[in-house]
């Protein structure tokens, strides 16, 4: 049995048929393709999955696909815009922020997420914006300079 | 260092050549392939930890809609995989651990393939099982492999240099402890994925994550029983390996298999909780250990046994006696050592390479122990380290020749940062709940390859296109380090280009020439000396060419910054590009492209553990701030210095986030990280229940960077991909040690395990 929903994902709207037990993150990867979001648990443990769902950073292995009829999406694929990287993203690349990049995209996101909504944020939210994703890379040393650095030019 | 600034390309903060993909989610991944008419694979994993198998049914599972093929040992060559070639793909007749592959089912999706397995019917007759290594070394414990008595791996590393019991006698204190390090995960954050692929004249395509992709050719091919050159291995990006992907593991012969018999691709995924109980983890051990000193500080002696807790199988992981005994033998001068281990199979899950190789518990061991013989001297641990340090010149026991090493700035550079002289011992004379220490250790690792197997090397391809771009093609794999990277540099810099002119081909076996694998550190010294070496081949070729176009000697040229140019008479000079366009569009023109291989100078080990396997040694030293809340038994890391021998920093922010990323890796060691293994079973597979660093878990971290210049490589350079892993532990056991003023033996010193020795120091 599957359910048509309606999303609007980085801009685009589609309509899929899901199954009723099908999660967010893999509706995206399966379905639409975008493979940008990566699935690191399932579990909602590690954040790679992390989209912005109606303004929210939300990890999308804990969203069922029907719940999200409606909704408005970005995931990384949709941040670029007119072939320029999002800020976040160019200065995850010039700090050396990504190593072997399974992260990054969630990262990304959540720090959108957070700086959207975090006009003059403290030392400790920056960590407390990333500690619910994980890195086994990096050591968050770069990642925590690269936002700190598009929270400081904006 | 003094050249530093006639480089354009060398010591460069250049951000990694696919850092744009990976940041804007165009990376693939293996997880990310999709072929047509792609099915999706699963694993069915042993009930038991230790069961012959009766009867295997699969009859239900084959008639389920949607299930194309199910597989058993039945289906699968006679072959057997690892090291010791001990482990069949697919278990037949005997289980041995609860990761043991039992069956397996290819469908139309992940969610069918998982109900087919429940339909599958196995009936085993468990037997007794032993996890407790020295318990099945006891004459009556139960029998894992019928060809291994007393449950011994045939694997046996002994060391023994100078007279070690004499020694013993000579020496003026005498320390012994017994040390217990458990199981950690690499914790990718990938979890494993691979595709494989059969075409119409029965080649194989695997997309795999592999470090070794030649290596898994041959081994894929043994155990196929097919020709090595009828596999083709891509490597996609890795999202993570440090060492887990060292192996060719069951999954990835299943994969092939299920795709043979039904004649589509497959991809087989893990699950993040298959990921914690089905892959390879760090290899447990218990060292019992002895040292002994003169009064004075010199170091006397060496004593040390290992207990491996091999698992069921044997993989190259069982293979890190080998380094373990490096730190031993080798971290700093002791002319009287013996080393010895004993290597046993149980029922537990086996164990696999991961960063740092056996010397993040060797070194935990040594450094440990270093710092309680300076104790029982009276001498300052830090005087007794530079007294006994390693130097230029020095070849240690085990026969490595150390040519340049940074260690005593690295030490002194640590202790100063530190703030040694008034920090440290300082933790007697406090009185609160919350305790201060500071500690240090220090590491010495092969920093110019490692000679583990036949060959050490890694060839290169270098073309020179008609635009001067340039496109190497490595055998070294990229496994998100940023070798690819530092490789175009080095290239660029002997070519007179620029890094964003060298396109980087390294993900095909099809196309890219031998190399060993990533592992050892080994990647930028040895794949950058085989660049270095290919592209110098085309740059003399350009020389020549360039010499009858301007008319000057070859001797007088110089090729700097994508232009040619005479030094003596520099307005006679052109554009690299347009030389070779003129060499190019002529009668008898000519392209550019050379090969290079480089296979470093170095020696396998005899029987007896000596040889130089390394051209260079990595040394560094690594200092930890902590506080002790003694009510809890939380231990926090509040500062961390490093300062590490690179050799050179051919880029210093990637070689930043190397160590970084060791140091997370290493505080995760040191205070958070235990696999809970209860009878052969992971209790805490996931991460809310095994707790890998968080941003939270970070401490400042202050990085030097000493420079030795080691001519044996790249421009300088010295392998520290896995430096930043080994000596953290050791160094944040040794503050929490200078905090409370005893000592424990045991990682990870979590609150439970810090608490209950205040309590027992207390009694």
């Amino acid at each position: 049995m599957k359910n048509q929903i309606k999303l609007r994902v980085n801009g685009l709207d589609y309509e899929v048929y899901v199954k009723s037990n099908a999660i967010l993150v893999d509706v995206l990867r399966d379905e639409l393709g975008l493979t940008g979001t990566n699935k690191g648990c399932g579990t909602g443990e590690c954040g790679a999955c992390t989209i912005i769902m109606n303004g929210n950073a939300v990890n999308s292995c804990l969203v069922l696909a029907t719940d999200a009829d409606g909704a408005e999406i970005i995931t990384i694929e949709g941040l670029a815009r007119d072939g320029k990287l999002d800020a976040l993203q160019q200065a995850f690349v010039d700090e050396g922020a990504v190593q072997c990049g399974f992260c990054i995209p969630g990262m990304i996101l959540v720090a959108k997420d957070f700086l959207n909504k975090t006009p003059h944020p403290t030392e400790e939210d920056f960590q407390t914006a990333i500690s619910g994703n994980l890195c086994r890379c990096t050591g968050y040393v770069k990642i925590v300079k690269a936002i700190k650095k598009v929270s400081e030019s904006e | 260092m003094s050249n530093k600034g006639k480089y354009t390309n060398i010591g460069k903060r250049i951000p990694k050549l696919d850092a744009v993909d990976k940041a804007t989610g165009k990376a693939v991944y293996p997880q990310d392939i999709k072929l047509s008419g792609m099915l999706y694979g699963k694993i069915l994993w042993s009930e038991y930890p230790h069961a012959e198998i009766l009867e295997i049914d699969t009859s239900e599972a084959e008639k389920l809609s949607g299930v194309k093929t199910v597989i058993t040992a039945r289906d699968m060559p006679p072959t057997k995989l690892g090291f010791a070639q001990d482990n069949p793909p697919l278990k037949g007749d005997k289980v041995r651990s609860l990761r043991d592959e039992v069956a397996a089912v290819a469908a139309v999706d992940e969610d069918t393939a998982a109900r087919a397995l429940e339909l599958i019917k196995v009936k085993y007759k468990p037997l007794p099982p032993v996890f407790d290594p020295e318990e099945a070394m006891e004459d009556d414990a139960p029998q894992i492999h019928a060809e291994a008595k007393g449950n011994r791996n045939k694997l046996h590393y002994a060391f023994e240099y100078g007279e070690v019991d004499a020694a013993k006698a000579e020496s003026d204190v005498v320390v012994k402890h017994r040390f217990k390090l458990g199981w950690v995960k690499h914790c990718c954050l990938a979890p494993y994925s691979c595709v494989a692929a059969w075409d119409g004249a029965g080649k194989l395509t695997m997309y795999s994550p592999t470090q070794v992709p030649f290596l898994y050719q041959r081994d894929l091919a043994d155990i196929l029983q097919i020709l090595p050159s009828k596999i083709r291995v891509i490597q996609p990006k890795i999202g993570g390996a440090f060492g887990s992907k060292l192996d060719l593991y069951p999954n990835e012969v299943i994969c092939a298999v299920l795709a043979k018999k039904a004649g589509h691709p497959v991809k087989l995924t893990y699950t993040r909780q298959e990921e914690f109980k089905c892959t390879p983890s760090r290899q447990p051990v218990i060292v019992d250990v002895e040292m002994g000193a003169k009064k004075d500080g010199t170091l006397i002696f060496r004593d040390a046994f290992v207990i491996l807790d091999n698992g069921a199988y044997t993989s190259w992981g069982a293979t890190i006696p080998y380094v373990l005994m490096n730190s031993i033998t080798s971290l700093y001068r002791c002319k009287n050592i013996r080393f010895n281990t004993a290597t046993i199979y149980t029922n537990n899950a086996y164990s696999g390479a991961m960063r740092g190789y056996g010397n993040p518990q060797g070194t935990f061991i040594v450094e440990r122990m270093m710092d309680i013989l300076a104790e029982k001297i009276g001498m300052d641990a830090l005087e007794l380290r530079l007294k006994n340090c390693n130097q230029p010149g020095e070849v240690t026991p085990q026969g490595f020749q150390v040519t340049t090493c940074g260690l005593r700035e690295c030490l002194e550079t640590v202790a100063k940062r530190l703030d040694w002289v008034h920090k440290r011992n300082k933790g007697k004379n406090q009185t609160g709940t919350i305790r201060r220490g500071v500690g240090l250790a220090s590491f010495i690792h092969v920093g110019g390859g490692a000679r583990v197997y036949r060959s050490d090397g890694c060839g290169a391809v270098v073309k020179m296109d008609d635009f001067g771009h340039v496109t190497l093609i490595t055998g070294a794999t990229d496994i998100g380090t940023g070798s690819e990277t530092a490789l175009a540099q080095i290239t660029a810099e002997e070519l007179g280009i620029r890094t964003e002119d060298v396109t980087v081909v390294n993900d095909d076996t099809a196309i890219k020439p031998w190399d060993v694998g990533i592992h050892a550190s080994r990647t930028t010294f040895i794949a950058g000396n085989a660049a270095r070496k290919a592209a110098a081949k085309i740059k003399a070729n350009i020389l020549k060419v360039a010499s009858d176009l301007l008319d000057e000697p070859e001797s007088d040229l110089e090729i700097n910054d994508r232009r040619i140019f005479s030094k003596a008479n520099p307005e006679k000079n052109m554009d690299i590009d347009k030389i070779i366009r003129r060499a190019h569009f002529r009668e008898d023109g000519q392209t550019f492209t050379a090969e290079a291989f480089y296979d470093p100078p170095t020696q396998m080990q005899d029987k007896e553990y000596r040889g130089n396997i390394s051209v260079s040694y990595g040394f560094g030293t690594q200092g930890a701030e902590v506080e002790v809340d003694t009510e809890t038994g939380q231990v926090r890391v509040l500062k961390m210095v490093i300062a590490h021998d690179v050799g050179r920093a051919l880029n210093p922010m990637l070689i930043e986030g190397q160590l970084e990323g060791g140091v997370s890796m290493g505080i995760g060691y040191a205070l958070l990280e235990k696999l809970v293994v209860e009878k052969g079973e992971v209790k805490n597979p996931n991460f809310l229940d095994y707790k890998m660093p968080t941003v939270k878990d970070m401490p400042p971290i202050e990085i030097v960077l000493v420079e030795t210049n080691d001519s044996a490589g790249p421009f300088g350079e010295k392998g520290c991909g896995e430096a930043g892993t080994i000596p953290t532990a050791a160094a944040i056991g040794n503050a929490v040690a200078d905090a409370l003023g005893f000592h424990m033996f045991e990682l990870p010193m979590q609150p439970e395990l810090v608490l209950n020795a205040i309590k027992a120091h207390k009694k």
